[in-house]
């Protein structure tokens, strides 16, 4: 008896420990990084530069202008899209409306969807696509902007292929990721929005990154 | 070892019992649903989802039975041609385009059949023949 008491409890005190030290983990940081050394009170240190999201500027569906500073001190959630789009879209902001629900009354945290059909996609077109899928406030937004600094945004600095291709449905092919971004601005998870698991994950990694201590924010 | 041949067969004989029992109407409406099926989720799910639930004022759901009734004979058409213009379901109105999508006479029944008889939904089996009639006379 006693024994089996013994057996059971050294069970559920190790189970705990697996699943409190998992809870734990640290997000990766993706892209690009190089070591630099300083000299700091005369000794040598040797720290790490990530890969950031550069400068930007782009256009809400309210017309307001959202720069790269707009979004200081805020994780986000990046994703290309176009209103007009047949194949994965709808199922991506199907899944992307489950962040949107769970993070909207959340501070520092915000969604970008940056259309990569500018000349089709107007701010009045975005407003009303927005209004359509119940998006309100300023927690989800939709960005239009030139269409080159788009697609070298999306393939150079969050690592998201988009191409015009006319055979394609709807005109482009893009892939159908949800990037996350931390205060930093930094890529910390790339997730398939088109399945519904790893939008999950996504709102975990969320959690994570907002328990997260604060840093030092870059720019 | 004898037994449980004798088992078997007993089996067997149930299963075949059971199947013969089943109308050439209900095997057809299963072939028709099952096809369907898969038809659905290559061609309309990312849209309309996976329990037809649609998206907010975007996308409808496919789960008005009584829009479904009404517009039985036309429904082939906008599979195969789109949709455009305001269109009402359950009570909300929807004005965006459904893009065409060139899919078989036969692939259009199935996948009727599936959503006539999914979400909710409960019309008889739409085969092949009354697809390709509805088909000859859209507009």
């Amino acid at each position: 008896m006693r024994n089996t008491l013994i057996i059971a409890l050294t069970a559920i005190l190790l189970w705990s420990a697996c699943k409190s030290g998992s809870d734990k983990k640290a997000l990766p940081i993706y892209g690009n990084r190089e070591p630099i050394t300083k000299m700091v009170n005369g000794r040598q240190e040797t720290d790490t530069i990530y890969q950031t999201i550069p400068p930007f500027k782009f256009v809400n569906q309210y017309g307001d202008t959202i720069s790269n500073k707009t979004l200081n001190g805020d994780i986000y959630v990046v994703d290309f899209f176009f209103t007009t789009c047949p194949s994965i879209c709808p199922i991506m902001h199907r899944n992307m409306l489950k962040v949107y629900e769970t993070f909207k009354n959340t501070g520092n945290f915000k969604i970008i969807s940056h259309t990569i059909d500018p000349k089709h996609d107007s701010v009045p077109v975005l407003k009303k696509y927005a209004d359509k899928l119940g998006i309100t406030g300023n927690k989800w937004w939709f960005l239009q902007g030139k269409k080159e600094e788009v697609y070298t945004l999306a393939e150079k600095n969050y690592l998201v292929a988009v191409k015009q291709d006319s055979s394609a449905s709807g005109g482009y092919i893009h892939a159908g990721y949800f990037v996350l971004i931390d205060k930093q601005k930094r890529i910390r998870g790339s997730y398939d929005g088109t399945d519904p698991k790893q939008v999950d994950e996504l709102i975990a990694d969320i959690k994570t990154l907002q328990a997260e201590p604060d840093q030092e924010i870059v720019q | 070892m004898s037994c449980k041949l004798v088992g078997c067969m007993i089996a067997l004989v149930g299963i075949l019992l059971v199947a013969a029992c089943q109308s050439d109407e209900s095997l057809e409406f299963k072939r028709y649903y099952s096809s369907g099926a898969l038809v659905y989720q290559q061609h309309c799910q990312n849209c309309h989802g996976a329990n037809g639930e649609g998206l907010s004022a975007l996308i409808p759901p496919l789960s008005d039975s009584g829009y479904l009734k009404k517009n039985l004979r036309l429904l082939p058409c906008y599979i195969k041609n789109g949709l455009k213009g305001r269109i009402i379901i359950n009570g909300k109105t929807f004005e965006d385009s459904m893009p065409a999508d060139d899919l078989s006479p036969v692939e259009i029944a199935q996948v009727l059949t599936y959503i006539g008889n999914s979400f909710g939904n409960k019309l008889n089996t739409i085969n092949e023949q009354s697809a390709q009639k509805n088909l000859a006379d859209c507009r």
